[in-house]
């Protein structure tokens, strides 16, 4: 089942949470809402559940392949919300909490006593948890809690997953766990599923496609590899992974900082503008003697091997530091010596022009 | 916003707090501890517990069969049937009351909350005569609508009605206010993911609201009903003290008493003051429950 | 007020229904009474209110009233704060029956607490046999009243008191110590100005409670005119005598002075979660 969300604009008082927003999510994805808070992403989550309702708009319209969904209630949409904080019924044991939307059923839909017997049992084995069906919500930890309330919302046999921030609540370790496991759940019931979460690295690794969310709107959205790499938009770039941030102009089809020059061909002007170069981390090679190609010198502050990879922090004269990762093996052989003054050629640079406000 | 005039709200974070052994930088002296524990118990053992035992020596002053003959008078059993009936209108109504109010100021964001939380605590500000009175201008013989009952023949001052009315309005928050700070607290997510679920709004208040808020119900219930079956004052006033007809049971402990009838009204006052301690043993039991419930849930929480 | 803002189509449903009859029953118990007694007073000339309110008699139950209930209201801070103190901080036997009967006053029909002081204060009452040899007159005198004010107004001192002390956090006390503070100066500097909002309140709600009682006062007073004449009972006297205005306004000045004091009570709650909790 597709999903798309079309000119959806959504105000809490004077607050704007979401202004003209459309995407579509097609059928059997898992998609990632990714952004800081207050960006927007869970009021759109919720307007996509039927939990809350957009603003008026002739245009605004939200689909269940290809169906007009806006005026269903949630309870009409079918789908399954899994609450951030779980929102499980605290005087339910497992097995009613996760029976209960069979048994609100209207008689003459609701399953018999076997079949959802059968069925709830079925859904605690797939979140491995039948050995907890006769216990409370509080006596179950985090993760189990999680696992209870995805079980709940597919009990129903949901067209759409909705998670909201699922593992927000939990510690690192267990996220780690459950992230790999929602995947693989994924893999084996394919269920449209969208996802809300601030943590960039959980976005990154589950989701099919990443939307990236900040101030209402949407800033970019692509596959995981994509947004990482191709960052559209300043917002995504910083909000990526880690970056090294430079102040300085473009002209002529360079840009400059302090010393060095990079190639930006789509900007031929004369008239220099102000505008701020990226670099990542991993994007750098150091070398003691200058080759002659664009770089720039930095003293060496400070070390650390403790990881995958190596990360040297630097200072440029100007005082700003410059942080560069390094494989073990390449840091090996520099062996580099705190306050030793070296040369950083960047690999790659991405420069963005802040829009002038005419 | 909330006046608390009954007793402290429900949210179970108000008992809550584990007490853990002091530490001995924050440790009284040894007798600084007992005079505290003399003190506290010596005054409440005469302000309160003396009173409240001298009700019962004073009922049984003359035996067992003048205890009970004070309750087969037919006035009593009156007085009783009247008692019974006004907490039997009065308590049921406004739990209603209590249950769809917070429903609505809960469940839903609109202007003007606090106003009408404020609103319905007023009448806990409100003195007991003050209570009776305006019912009195409203429903007496020189009230706004008085010429008009007394023309089609309906009394309900110095009548059944009146002492009903006036029961309402003395029970009026009870229920309300121990339903609302909880459900607030509680908040929504649980009734949107049983309406996500399909539930529909009855199923979602039947089967997940009212499940979550059943000992504060319960706790506001009997607190109401206490109240209802003891007030004074605001009946008072409405009453007439018509002997058998119009008085309640704590209008006949007066009756009896300024007629120096001291046994006959121990003997009735008896049977209220069990009333309160039964009661306060309900209220303990609720708080003790609930108490346990949230320290089990923190307990496996933190586990 | 009736309209949840913003969104047009709620996700539970019941708001209009709820909300109408929670204004409905709301509008037909509680305000359309209360406005009739401020309609009753407006149709009264001024003068004629005057008069009903500060007639000697009048002024003299206002004296007796506020008076006995601002030293019972007293007496509660400083007993309600030994008796909150100890049952929190203290393990003793018997301490869950102690906690348990300081809410009798809640629980016990006003009349039966009326009838249960007078009985024990009363000249050959328990107590009251060992007053009278000593020259003191309890019942049927001003003292019995306060103690009765007392009696009803205990536990709403206690009760306020006893979250903020168990909220209070060791460490300030524990810092306080390390700084070389006696006991003695932690508890007037450090844990007295913290729980001072719940002793105020406290304070407030004891006072509040005791000028509107009626049931358990009027047993022991006396109800002489002038003496031991509480304004509650003033009111229904003048009922009783078919004097309706004057009734009326009386309690008029009465509902003033509780709505008063709601809003001392409401502004120090409003203060102490500014001052003490931040603004969020």
């Amino acid at each position: 089942m597709s999903i798309e969300v079309e000119h959806i604009s959504k105000s809490f008082g004077h607050f704007k949470a979401l202004d003209d927003v459309s995407l579509r999510i097609n059928d059997g994805e898992l998609v990632a809402l990714l952004g800081p808070s207050g960006s927007g992403k869970t009021t759109l989550l919720r307007i996509i559940a039927g939990l809350e309702a957009p603003d008026q708009h002739p245009h605004a319209s939200i689909r269940f392949h290809s169906e007009d969904v806006s005026s269903r209630g949630v309870g009409e949409r079918r789908v399954g919300f899994v609450f951030q904080h779980y929102a499980l019924f605290r005087h339910m044991t497992v097995f009613e909490n996760v029976a209960f939307g069979l048994r609100v059923r209207p008689r003459r839909d609701r399953p018999a006593k076997e079949e959802i017997r059968d069925r709830v049992e079925r859904l605690l084995s797939l979140v491995q948890l039948q050995q907890f069906s006769k216990r409370y919500p509080s006596q179950l930890s985090g993760g189990q809690r999680q696992r209870v309330a995805l079980a709940r919302a597919l009990a129903v046999e949901p067209k759409v997953l909705l998670l909201d921030e699922p593992f927000g609540a939990l510690d690192a370790k267990v996220r780690q766990g459950l992230r790999a496991w929602l995947r693989r759940l994924h893999e084996e019931i394919h269920i449209t599923s969208v996802l809300v979460t601030h943590d960039q690295e959980e976005a990154l690794e589950v989701a099919d496609r990443v939307v990236v969310m900040n101030n209402a709107k949407i800033e970019q959205e692509g596959a995981p590899h994509e947004v990482f790499h191709q960052a559209k938009t300043e917002f995504v770039m910083k909000f990526l992974g880690q970056v090294n941030v430079f102040h300085g102009r473009v002209r002529q089809g360079k840009a400059e900082i302090g010393g060095l020059a990079v190639d930006y061909p789509s900007y031929k002007d004369e008239a220099a503008r102000p505008a701020t170069v990226y670099m990542r981390p991993h994007e750098f090679d150091i070398r003691r003697k200058s080759n002659g190609k664009p770089s720039f010198p930095a003293r060496v502050v400070r070390t650390n091997s403790a990881g995958a990879f190596a990360r040297v922090t630097l200072q440029r004269e100007s005082g700003e530091t410059v942080i560069v990762d390094l494989s073990l093996e390449e840091f090996n052989q520099l062996a580099l010596a705190e306050g030793e003054l070296v040369h950083l050629y960047p690999k790659n640079a991405r420069v963005f022009i802040p829009e002038v406000a005419v | 916003m909330e006046l608390a005039l009954t007793t402290t709200g429900f949210e179970a974070s108000n008992w809550a707090h584990a007490r853990p052994r002091l530490k001995a930088a924050t440790e009284e002296k040894p007798w600084v501890r007992l005079a505290c524990i003399t003190v506290t118990v010596l005054f409440l053992a005469l302000l309160l517990f003396v009173p409240l035992a001298s009700v019962f020596a004073e009922a049984f002053r003359e035996g067992v069969r003048v205890y009970f003959a004070s309750f087969s008078d037919r006035y009593a059993i009156a007085a009783i049937r009247l008692t019974l009936l006004a907490a039997a209108i009065s308590v049921p109504l406004n739990t209603a009351f209590g249950l769809t109010a917070a429903w609505a100021i809960t469940k839903f964001q609109f202007r003007g909350k606090s106003l009408l939380i404020t609103l319905i605590d007023l009448p806990f500000a409100v003195s007991p005569i003050v209570s009776g009175l305006i019912y009195v201008l409203v429903f007496g013989m020189q009230g706004w609508v008085g010429a008009w009952l007394s023309e089609h023949n309906i009394q309900v001052i110095f009548a059944v009605p009146g002492i009903v009315l006036a029961t309402v309005f003395v029970t009026f928050p009870f229920v309300a206010r121990e339903l609302i700070p909880l459900m607030q607290e509680q908040g929504t997510e649980e009734e949107e993911a049983a309406t996500s679920l399909g539930a529909s709004g009855w199923q979602t208040f039947m089967k997940v609201t009212l499940p979550n808020v059943k000992w504060a119900l319960l706790y506001g219930v009997i607190l109401a009903n206490a109240r209802a079956m003891g007030e004074f004052g605001a009946v008072a006033v409405v009453s007439g003290h018509l002997r058998g007809k119009t008085n309640t049971m704590p209008l006949h402990v007066e009756t009896l008493y300024n007629e120096y009838n001291f046994v006959a009204a121990s003997a009735v006052a008896s049977l209220l003051a069990l009333l309160g301690l039964v009661t306060l043993a309900i209220k303990s039991a609720v708080e003790w429950k609930v108490r346990r419930d949230y320290e089990a849930a923190a307990v496996s929480e933190s586990s | 007020m009736a309209k949840p803002q913003g969104i047009k189509r709620n996700v539970l449903p019941g708001f209009g229904l709820t909300m109408g009859y929670t204004l409905l029953y709301l509008s037909l118990i509680v305000l359309v009474p209360l406005a009739a007694l401020f309609v009753k007073s407006a149709g009264m000339s001024g003068e004629q209110f005057w008069k009903a309110v500060s007639n000697p008699r009048v002024v003299a139950s206002y004296r007796l009233t506020f008076g006995a209930s601002l030293i019972a209201a007293l007496v509660n801070v400083v007993f309600g704060f030994v008796v909150a103190w100890t049952l929190v901080r203290y393990r003793f036997p018997g301490r869950k029956l102690v906690d348990a009967l300081v809410d009798l006053p809640f629980a016990l029909p006003t009349a039966v607490s009326g009838i249960a002081l007078t009985t024990v204060y009363s000249k050959h009452g328990w107590i009251g046999r060992y007053l009278e040899p000593l020259g003191i007159k309890v019942a049927f005198a001003p003292l019995g009243i306060t103690i009765a004010l007392v009696f009803i107004g205990l536990p709403f001192v206690v009760r306020t008191l006893e979250p903020a002390l168990s909220d209070l956090e060791r460490d300030g006390e524990e810092a306080a110590a390390s700084l070389g503070a006696s006991r003695w100066q932690t508890f007037w500097r450090v844990i007295v100005p913290t729980v001072l909002p719940a002793l105020l309140t406290g304070f407030a709600l004891s006072f509040a409670r005791a000028i509107g009682e009626y049931g358990s006062v009027v047993f022991i007073a006396g109800n002489m005119p002038m003496k031991t004449e509480i304004t509650s009972l003033l009111i229904v006297e003048k009922l009783g005598q078919h004097d309706v205005a004057g009734a009326t306004a009386i309690a008029l000045v009465m509902l003033l002075a509780s709505f008063v004091l709601l809003l001392v009570i409401n502004g120090i709650q409003h203060y102490a979660g500014r001052r003490y909790q931040g603004a969020v």
